[in-house]
C-alpha cells in the first residue's frame, strides 16, 4: 500500500496539512501500540507494524520535497540514492556557487538572504513540478527533483552557518 | 473460531486488563521521585504519613543491615555518609568509560572487576551494586507507598525517563522496574508527561513547549496539542546540565572564600557534601529573597557566607543561556518560532529560580505555566497515561526519537537511517552493497548521534552479516532495517536480498553516552556541520577513488593482455599518482587524479567491453544472433 492510500488521501502534489494531520491522527488512534497494551502479542505486533507504516507515511508526505520525490517515484521516475553525486552540470555549477556564497556570508542577514532565495527557488520548483507530472516528462521531473533535493540540503547548511555566526564556539 | 490462544512466554496478556489492578505513574528522578495515580482523568500524587509527595532518590545500606530509601536514607547520611547513595539515575546504563562525566559529582567508590563494556557497579554497604538494583530499591519503596495509600496490590506502572535517555538507560530503567516487581506499561518521556498533565487539565490546543530543568538534566520539547492528541514535534536537551550545577557554583565560591580567609581545609568528601548541602539551602532561599546566608562547618571550623541574588545570577548566567540556546535549536528543528508558542510549561525544581523563569518568559513572550507543582507534574502526567493505557481515556501520545540513528559506511561516514525527531514507533530500511569482489561478510556498526563521522557519534552495537555469496562488488543488496518501538528501544536487522541470508540483532548497548558524547552531541552537529561536510566530501572522494582503483586492479588481472606495454605503463603511472593523492587531504587533487585515471583507462574499458560482447556472442548461431539483435 502506498503512503497516500494508507492515509486515505489522493496521490497529489498539493496536500492540505490539516487534512493530512486529521487522517494521520485518526488512524494512529486506531493503531498506536498504546491502544494495544495487554492485548495478545500477535495483535500488538500487527499494531506496531501499522503504526510504524503510518509514521513513515506521515513523515514522508508532510515535507513538500519528500512528498514530491515520493510521488514521482510512484510514477516511475528513478532517482539516484540520497546524497549521491550530482550528475547535472548546470545544477553542479549552481550548487558550487551557492555554497561558496554561503561560505563567504559573514552576517546572519547575508545568510538569511541566501536562505530566502533558496526558499523562493524551492517554491518555484515545486510549482513547476505539478505540470511536469501532468505531462509525465520524466527527465524534466528528475532534474527538478534533484534540484529540490539540493535546495533542501542547502537550507540545512544555511541553518548550520547561521548558528555558527550567531554563537561562535569558544 | 479461536479455541486456543498461544502466547509467547512471558507475554501472556492479563485476563481482565483494567479490572481490580491499578496502574500508577512514577517519576523516577535524579534528586526526588514521585508516585501518582489517576482515576477518571484526575491525577493525584501519593503522600506519606507526614504528607510529603517527594521521595528523595536516596538509598542507604546501613552497617546494621537492611535497606532504607528516601527521608530515612537522608537521615542516615549524617552518621554513615559512605553507605548512602544518591543521583543514581545519572549512572543508569553507564559504563566505567563514561564515569569521568560525573567525576566530582558522585564521590562513589567504583566496584572493581567490571569489563570496559559492562554497566558500572558501586561499592556500597560492603557490596558491589549496580545502578539497576539501587534504582529498583527506590521503585520498591514507591510501590509500597502506593499499595499502602490505595490498599491494593500494584503491579503495573508508567515510568518516565528524560527524553534524552539513550537506549542503554531506557533498558536499565525497565530492568530496575522488573527487579521491583513492576510491569512497565510504557516508558514515557518526562516533558511529554508534563504536557499531558497540563493539557488534560485545561483542554488546551495549539503549540506548547515544556522547559524541564531538573537537578542534573535539561530537556526542552515542543508539542502540538489537538483534540486529545499530544504530538511531540521536536525535542532536545543536555543530560549534564541542571540545578546541581548551580549548587556546585555556590559551593565552590564558599570554599574559595574559606581559603581566602586562611582556612586551609582538606576538601574531602564530607567537606564537599557539607558545602553542597548549604549551597542548596542558599539557592532555595534566593528564590524569594535578595540575599541569603548560612554557616558552613568543616572539620569543626565554622565560617559564615552571604550571597546576593545578583551575584548568584551572574554565576549561573552561562547555564541559563545554554538552556535558551538549546530551546532555539529545538524550535529551529521543528521549523517553528518562539512567537507561535501558546505556553511554556515549567518542570523541575530548578525552574523555581526567578532568573530561569524570567529567561523562559522572555523566550515565550508571556509568563510560563507553573500552576501545577513542578516537582509533581511529571508523575501526574505519567499517572494519566497509566490510566489511559489500562482502558480509560481517549488521549493519544505521539512521541519522537531524540537522537539520529545510523550506520557506519566506508571511510567512517555515518549514514543516518532514522533522523532525530522521527515519530515512533518507526521502521526504516536502507540498502547497502559490497565494496569488493567476492566480499563474504559485512560489518554492521550501529551508531547514535548527529555528526557526519562515526568517531564523533556514539557506538551502540556491532554485528556481522556473514555468508554473503560470492558476487562482484556492488552486486549484493544488503537491506538494513532499524525498528524503534513505542518505548524508544531499537532493534536492527540485516538481510542480503538476492539470497535471503538474514541476521537480526536487538541492539542492547552495554553502557550509555558519556558526557562528552552526550552533552555536546546535538550542539556539535550544528556547530560542526560545515567542517563535517568538508570531511564527508573528502571521505566520499577517497572511497570512490579507492573503489575505482580496486575495480581497475581486478580488470587488469583479468584482461591485462589487452594492453600494450606502453599503455600498461601509463595506466600504472596514473594509478600511482592517484594513490599519492589519496595519501593527502586534498579533495580536489584526489578528484583530479581520479578523473585523469578514468580518461587513461577509457580505451581499456572499451576494449574489455568488446571482448565481453564477443565472449557473450561466441558459440551462437547466426539466426540466434539475429534474434538477439532484434530484441
Amino acid at each position: 500500500m502506498d503512503h497516500f492510500a494508507r492515509l486515505g488521501l489522493p496521490a497529489a502534489l498539493d496536500l492540505e496539512l490539516a487534512q493530512l494531520d486529521q487522517a494521520y491522527f485518526s488512524r494512529q488512534r486506531q493503531w498506536h501500540p498504546d491502544r494495544f497494551v495487554g492485548r495478545p502479542p500477535d495483535e500488538r505486533a500487527r499494531a506496531s507494524i501499522e503504526a510504524a507504516a503510518l509514521n513513515d507515511a506521515y513523515r514522508t508526505l508532510k515535507d513538500p520535497v519528500d512528498r514530491a520525490v515520493y510521488l514521482a517515484t510512484l510514477k516511475g521516475v528513478e532517482l539516484p540514492g540520497d546524497g549521491k553525486t550530482i550528475d547535472d552540470p548546470d545544477l553542479l555549477k549552481e550548487a558550487m556557487e551557492a555554497r561558496e556564497a554561503l561560505h563567504e556570508a559573514a552576517t546572519v542577514e547575508e545568510v538569511d538572504s541566501l536562505a530566502g532565495e533558496a526558499r523562493k527557488d524551492t517554491e518555484a520548483a515545486l510549482g513547476g513540478l505539478a505540470s511536469l507530472l501532468l505531462q509525465d516528462d520524466k527527465p524534466a521531473i528528475r532534474k527538478t527533483l534533484l534540484r529540490l533535493r539540493y535546495l533542501d540540503k542547502f537550507a540545512e547548511e544555511a541553518r548550520a552557518r547561521r548558528m555558527n555566526i550567531q554563537r561562535p564556539r569558544p | 473460531m479461536t479455541l486456543l490462544e498461544i502466547h509467547e512466554p512471558g507475554e501472556t496478556p492479563l485476563p481482565h486488563a483494567g479490572e481490580g489492578s491499578l496502574a500508577v505513574g512514577i517519576d523516577l528522578g535524579t534528586t526526588n521521585s514521585v508516585v501518582a495515580i489517576a482515576r477518571e482523568g484526575r491525577p493525584a500524587a501519593l503522600h506519606d504519613e507526614s504528607g510529603r509527595a517527594l521521595v528523595p532518590s536516596l538509598v542507604a545500606y546501613p552497617a546494621a543491615g537492611g535497606v532504607l530509601v528516601g527521608e530515612e536514607a537522608r537521615l542516615l547520611a549524617r552518621q554513615e555518609p559512605r553507605n548512602v547513595v544518591g543521583s543514581i539515575k545519572r549512572l543508569m546504563g553507564r559504563g566505567e568509560a563514561d564515569l569521568h562525566a560525573v567525576a566530582g559529582v558522585l564521590p562513589y567508590e567504583i566496584a572493581p572487576g567490571g569489563g570496559p563494556t559492562d554497566m558500572v557497579k558501586l561499592q556500597i554497604g560492603g557490596k558491589a551494586r549496580s545502578p539497576v538494583e539501587i534504582s529498583a530499591e527506590i521503585l520498591k519503596a514507591l510501590r509500597t507507598r502506593a499499595e499502602a495509600a490505595l490498599e491494593k496490590p500494584i503491579e503495573r506502572a508508567v515510568i518516565t525517563v528524560p527524553a534524552y535517555f539513550d537506549d542503554a538507560a531506557r533498558t536499565a530503567t525497565r530492568d530496575a522496574a522488573r527487579v521491583a516487581g513492576l510491569e512497565v506499561l510504557r516508558l514515557v518521556n518526562e516533558p511529554t508527561a508534563a504536557a499531558l498533565a497540563y493539557g488534560l487539565d485545561k483542554g488546551s490546543e495549539g503549540l506548547y513547549a515544556v522547559y524541564d530543568l531538573g537537578g542534573g538534566t535539561f530537556d526542552f520539547s515542543l508539542l502540538r496539542l489537538e483534540k486529545g492528541v499530544f504530538q511531540v514535534l521536536a525535542t532536545g536537551g543536555d543530560t549534564a546540565l541542571g540545578g546541581d550545577d548551580f549548587d556546585r557554583a555556590i559551593a565552590e565560591r564558599m570554599l574559595a572564600e574559606r581559603r581566602a580567609d586562611g582556612l586551609a581545609d582538606r576538601v574531602d568528601e564530607t567537606a564537599v557534601k557539607a558545602a553542597l548541602a548549604l549551597a542548596r539551602q542558599i539557592k532555595e532561599q534566593l528564590s524569594d529573597r535578595d540575599q541569603a546566608s548560612g554557616r558552613l562547618e568543616i572539620a569543626g571550623v565554622p565560617s559564615f557566607h552571604t550571597l546576593e541574588r545578583t551575584a548568584f545570577e551572574a554565576m549561573i548566567e552561562t547555564y541559563v543561556t545554554r538552556t535558551i540556546d538549546i530551546a532555539s535549536h529545538v524550535l529551529a528543528d521543528a521549523a517553528m518560532t518562539a512567537g507561535e508558542i501558546e505556553g511554556v510549561v515549567l518542570v523541575g525544581g530548578s525552574t523555581r529560580v526567578p532568573q530561569v523563569r524570567a529567561a523562559v518568559a522572555a523566550l515565550g513572550g508571556k509568563p510560563p505555566l507553573s500552576d501545577i507543582d513542578p516537582d509533581e507534574v511529571v508523575a501526574l502526567g505519567a499517572a494519566l497515561q497509566a490510566e489511559a493505557l489500562t482502558g480509560g481515556g481517549d488521549t493519544l501520545l505521539l512521541d519522537v526519537t531524540p537522537l539520529s540513528l545510523g550506520l557506519e559506511t566506508m571511510g567512517g561516514i555515518v549514514e543516518k537511517i532514522v533522523p532525530r525527531n522521527t515519530p515512533i514507533p518507526v521502521q526504516l530500511a536502507q540498502e547497502f552493497t559490497t565494496y569488493q569482489d567476492g566480499q563474504a561478510a559485512m560489518a554492521i556498526h550501529v551508531v547514535q548521534g548527529e555528526r557526519e563521522m562515526v568517531a564523533d557519534c556514539r557506538s551502540l552495537a556491532r554485528f556481522e552479516l556473514l555468508g554473503i555469496p560470492p558476487m562482484t562488488a556492488g552486486a549484493a543488496r544488503i537491506r538494513v532495517t532499524f525498528a524503534v518501538d513505542a518505548d524508544g528501544l531499537l532493534t536492527v536487522s540485516a538481510e542480503e536480498r538476492t539470497t535471503g541470508v538474514a541476521q537480526r540483532i536487538e541492539v542492547k548497548p552495554s553502557y550509555g553516552l558519556s558526557h562528552d558524547d552526550m552533552a555536546d552531541m546535538l550542539y556539535d552537529s550544528l556547530d560542526n556541520a560545515e567542517a563535517d561536510m568538508t570531511l564527508r566530501l573528502l571521505t566520499e572522494a577517497r572511497v570512490e577513488a579507492r573503489r575505482n582503483l580496486l575495480a581497475l586492479e581486478a580488470a587488469l588481472a583479468r584482461d591485462g593482455d589487452l594492453l600494450s606495454a606502453e599503455e600498461r605503463g601509463a595506466l600504472d603511472a596514473g594509478r600511482a599518482s592517484l594513490e599519492a593523492a589519496l595519501s593527502g587531504d586534498d579533495r580536489e587533487a584526489i578528484n583530479a587524479a581520479a578523473e585523469a585515471l578514468e580518461m587513461l583507462s577509457k580505451p581499456f574499458a572499451e576494449r574489455r567491453m568488446d571482448r565481453g560482447i564477443r565472449d557473450a556472442l561466441s558459440g551462437l548461431s547466426v539466426s540466434e544472433l539475429e534474434t538477439r539483435v532484434g530484441e
